[in-house]
């Protein structure tokens, strides 16, 4: 899938031709440098590195210099792997925002934001107890029952318990595109995005 | 730069509105779509309050439908508004007045401000 790495920039929200009022992400999207061309002949497989985000020389390890330098491209931050650009794209060109169109749906993936630790209504979606009389004491936000007693006599695998939030690798799937400005390589999507401002996200078609 | 500020500038087109602000008397006539005809309709209240800022700045206006309040929050730059009429304006002394809601008849008159 074509893709491209951007910065969040934040939110805001646009009328759309009916005159109705939609939330917006701001995305700074490209433009990103072709850093390795993957072929079947080498690779076993057709696909494009790009790579994205200014970085300075000295806070990065000789070996990913050595591959930057290799590719005749400056040192960026992120590198990820993209496919379904057919070689069009050669090492070292610049594959920008043109690549979205308006309207279509796009998956957005980044960090969330981490939430610390959280108990089993925040983090899980439990209904909580609803009763606040009645003997619940302290029992408002309790997971309840965590399994049966003796048999099996332990906890199973992968029960929803409280414990540390976010900060998660997470994709949300088939935002539309509103915008797209390929001067200010700029990209509006409706909806919200993973991660806190500045944070790198992730745009695949 | 603001890159939200650029989005926002390049595709919101800017109303130009008279000045109003919590507590002064306005009608904002709409356009509302019937089908394939647009007509006009208007709704006259007081403003409660001005929120946000920019381009994406809202207000909210409040009248009294026989006894029942109605509320209506407008975005600024909404391209559905017509036009906005001040009709009065109101001397009060929060930018907010939601004390308007408890109030009804005699209570709930807003004293006049002279230019």
């Amino acid at each position: 899938m074509p893709g491209l790495i951007g910065k969040k920039i934040g939110m805001t929200s646009l009328f759309d031709e009916n005159g109705k009022n939609l939330p917006c992400t701001v995305i700074e999207a490209g433009p990103c440098v072709v850093s390795q061309v993957k072929t079947t002949e080498t690779d076993g497989y057709n696909a494009i590195q790009i790579a994205y985000g200014d970085r300075s020389e000295k806070n990065v390890a000789q070996q990913q210099i050595g591959h930057f330098k290799k590719a005749g491209v400056p040192v960026k931050h992120r590198i990820i792997e993209v496919d379904g650009f057919d070689n069009e794209v050669k090492l070292g060109d610049e594959v920008s925002v043109d690549i979205f169109i308006e309207g279509e749906f796009v998956d957005v993936t980044g960090t969330s934001k981490g939430k610390g630790f959280q108990g089993v209504v925040k983090r899980h979606g439990f209904g909580g107890v609803g009763q606040s009389t009645h003997g619940q004491h302290n029992r408002l936000r309790a997971p309840g029952s965590i399994g049966a007693g003796s048999d099996p006599s332990r906890v199973f695998k992968g029960m929803k318990m409280a414990g540390r939030m976010g900060g998660a690798r997470t994709m949300i799937e088939n935002l539309r595109v509103i915008k797209v400005d390929k001067e200010n390589n700029l990209l509006v999507v409706k909806g919200s995005v993973p991660g806190a401002k500045n944070s790198y996200v992730i745009i695949t078609k | 730069m603001d890159l939200v500020k650029l989005v926002q500038d390049q595709y919101i087109e800017k109303k130009d509105m008279p000045d109003f602000n919590a507590g002064d008397t306005i009608t904002v006539y709409y356009k509302i779509k019937e089908g394939n005809k647009e007509r006009i309709q208007f709704f006259r209240g007081i403003v409660l309050q001005r929120r946000g800022s920019g381009a994406t700045e809202t207000f909210t206006i409040r009248k009294m439908s026989g006894n029942i309040g109605v509320e209506r929050i407008f975005p600024v730059n909404l391209p559905s508004i017509d036009k906005i009429e001040v009709n009065k304006k109101g001397k009060v002394r929060r930018a907010r007045i939601f004390y308007q809601r408890e109030r009804t008849g005699k209570a709930a008159r807003i004293k006049e401000r002279r230019m």
